[in-house]
């Protein structure tokens, strides 16, 4: 198949079904509606289950029951709609019941505005747990980091979360969905998922609330000092773009970085220009500040929210070693690709 | 010598944690009679809710899931619809149900969805040690209505038969209670009756049993029983709302 026009939001609702997705449930709003309004249509053609929830909190408890039962089960929404998954998001990672969650971040706090933003690095529910969390940077990756979520939350029986900002949601491109990556093969089959106890050998009961033959506090150690660690081995993903011989290295994520690429572009011959482009916000690509080169002087994070987010890591990975400088905004004075270059000729000329 | 009397083999044996007279025990144990009389326990799904009443998943041999505070309608939903030819059920308190979780169980029985809630009216919260529930009496002395409870600061009971009965999508609805021999008979057959209406496909399917929490309610068993019959059940007439073809 050739590369297909395609809005954000439907990219990543047909590449979840492409993934083997057999339901979702989900609850409009901006800039997400396109994603249930696609399973909506494509759904019921294709053999799976739609189902419009009350609320978001009933989608995700939806989510939790259907994968309870070994359905590939997907939802999304924006921030508001995001902090009221969380409480069934936490209590998933606690049973070890694998979705997939899009959110695509719009500008808050709480209702907010309709405008892109990258505002929820931070939102997190109770309890200390982690989820892999993807973050694209142009639609075919959407497409892929949602088509590659399925097996991934499968592998770990661990929700995956993708975090699209609302410029990927909204905006058209071309998707390749032949370009797709490979289906992961020896994913642990679901013994445990719930058809009534006469499907399972031998007529045991399941019950699900934690893992078999763990307690709560083992089953959550298992996952900080076990599980855990091996996902941050295996799943860590970033893109490391000149950093060896750069006077400033950019760090930017999802739309902010695709801005950064004009920028470094544009300074060719003015400032050298590195960049670190975390693909997954956790686990966060710690180890890539360490391939920054002995000339760099100062660290540029432009972020589409008002004083930084992510800059809290990107200073944790820097360890004082070079100064960290936010750049963005997601109100008045959007994050542009001009913004950015200003902010690094700013910081530049300081350093001289 | 026949057995006239055993326990229902849908339990798994596990001792309940309910309180001394506590009747979470009698209701647990009509349902699971009743799962062993329609001879579905191989097929049947529980979904237990937060509250007293929860921990009916560790104590059904049947496949179950914990679910949290008042969303047991929607987990449940979720299960359904993935399992539909299985009988999934609900089992939750009135704080679950008629506070925390009333939208789920609203549009639930607006979609139709057809699956089986066991309701527990004890007109408290339990498990977090008694405090006012939507469906605490007027006048009745809880941690959180210390001078009892006041229809002008926090309105009157809320009677969920009668609500839910209005929606199209629920096709039966009763009310019953345990605090007799007689009464749990009754209880017994309304809690078969709404898992037939789920396996006929017919719709939205709720039993409310109006239950004693001594422990709470600071009074012994035997006056908790009195209790039921005195205090509740004249706001909670006892009966059937809607029933099915
Ligand atoms: C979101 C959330 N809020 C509050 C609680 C605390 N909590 C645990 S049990 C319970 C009350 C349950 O009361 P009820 O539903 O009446 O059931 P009972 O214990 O009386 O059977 C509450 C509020 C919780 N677990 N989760
Ligand atoms: S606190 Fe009340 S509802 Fe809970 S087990 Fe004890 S008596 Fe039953």
């Amino acid at each position: 198949m050739a590369k297909v026009l395609m809005k954000g939001n439907e990219a990543m609702a047909e590449a979840a079904i492409q993934a083997g997705c057999q339901a979702f449930f989900g609850y409009p709003i901006t800039p997400q509606s396109e994603i249930p309004e696609y399973f909506a249509r494509e759904l019921p053609k294709r053999g799976g289950l739609f189902l419009q929830a009350e609320s978001e909190l009933a989608a995700m408890n939806m989510v939790m029951g259907a994968s309870a039962s070994g359905a590939r089960v997907m939802t999304s929404t924006s921030g508001p709609g995001y902090c009221l998954k969380l409480e069934t998001l936490a209590a998933m990672t606690l049973t070890r019941l694998p979705a997939v969650v899009v959110v695509v971040m719009r500008s808050g706090p709480a209702f907010g505005t309709m405008k892109a933003a990258q505002e929820d690095y931070r939102m997190n529910g109770n309890g200390g747990y982690k989820v892999v969390t993807f973050a694209p940077s142009n639609l075919q990756e959407a497409a892929e980091m949602v088509y590659e979520a399925f097996d991934i939350a499968d592998q770990y029986r661990n929700p995956v979360v993708v975090m699209a900002d609302g410029m990927i949601g909204q905006m058209m491109e071309g998707v390749d969905y032949d370009k797709m990556p490979p289906k992961r093969t020896a994913l642990p089959p679901k013994t445990w998922a719930l058809h009534g106890r006469g499907a399972r050998a031998g007529k045991k009961p399941q019950l699900l609330f934690l893992p078999d033959g763990m307690g709560h506090y083992g089953a959550k150690h298992y996952c900080e000092t076990q599980l855990y660690p091996e996902i941050i081995r295996n799943e860590t993903r970033v893109e490391i773009t000149d950093v060896e011989d750069a006077d400033i290295v950019l760090a930017a994520y999802g739309t902010a970085a695709r801005m950064c690429k004009n920028v470094i572009r544009e300074l060719q011959g003015t400032v050298r220009l590195g960049m670190i482009r975390p693909k997954t916000l956790w686990p966060f690509p710690y180890e890539a500040f360490e391939q920054i080169g002995p000339k760099c002087k100062a660290i540029v994070v432009p972020e589409i929210n008002i004083i930084g987010q992510m800059i809290d890591d990107v200073r944790i990975a820097s360890a004082g070693r070079w100064p960290a400088h936010h750049v963005g905004d997601s109100q008045n004075d959007f994050l542009t690709p001009n913004r950015i270059r200003d902010k690094v000729l700013a910081v530049w000329e300081g350093l001289q | 010598m026949a057995i006239v009397y055993e326990r229902p083999k849908s339990l798994n044996g596990a001792p309940f944690t309910y309180c001394p007279g506590c009747t979470h025990g009698i209701i647990t144990q009509q349902v699971a009679a009743a799962i062993d009389e329609l001879g579905i326990v191989d097929d049947t799904i529980c979904v237990g809710c937060v509250g007293c009443g929860g921990y009916i998943a560790w104590f059904m041999d049947t496949d179950a899931i914990y679910s949290l505070h008042g969303r047991a309608p929607a987990n449940a939903t979720g299960i359904k619809r993935m399992n539909p030819d299985k009988v999934v059920f609900t089992y939750q308190g009135d704080g679950d149900l008629a506070s925390i979780g009333t939208a789920e169980i609203v549009q639930a029985a607006h979609r139709g969805e057809k699956i089986t809630t066991i309701f527990v009216n004890n007109a408290t919260y339990g498990m977090t040690g008694g405090q006012m529930a939507p469906t605490t009496l007027v006048g009745q002395k809880t941690t959180t209505s210390p001078y009892g409870r006041d229809a002008a600061h926090c309105g009157k009971p809320i009677r969920m038969c009668e609500l839910l009965s209005t929606i199209d999508g629920a096709a039966f609805i009763q009310r019953v209670a345990v605090n007799t021999p007689g009464n749990v008979r009754k209880a017994r057959a309304a809690i078969k009756r709404a898992f037939q209406c789920q396996i006929e496909g017919k719709g939205f399917a709720l039993v409310e049993v109006l239950s004693a929490c001594p422990t709470n309610w600071g009074k012994t068993p035997a006056a908790a029983l009195d209790w039921i019959a005195s205090d509740m059940i004249p706001y909670y007439p006892l009966g059937n709302f809607k029933d099915f073809q």
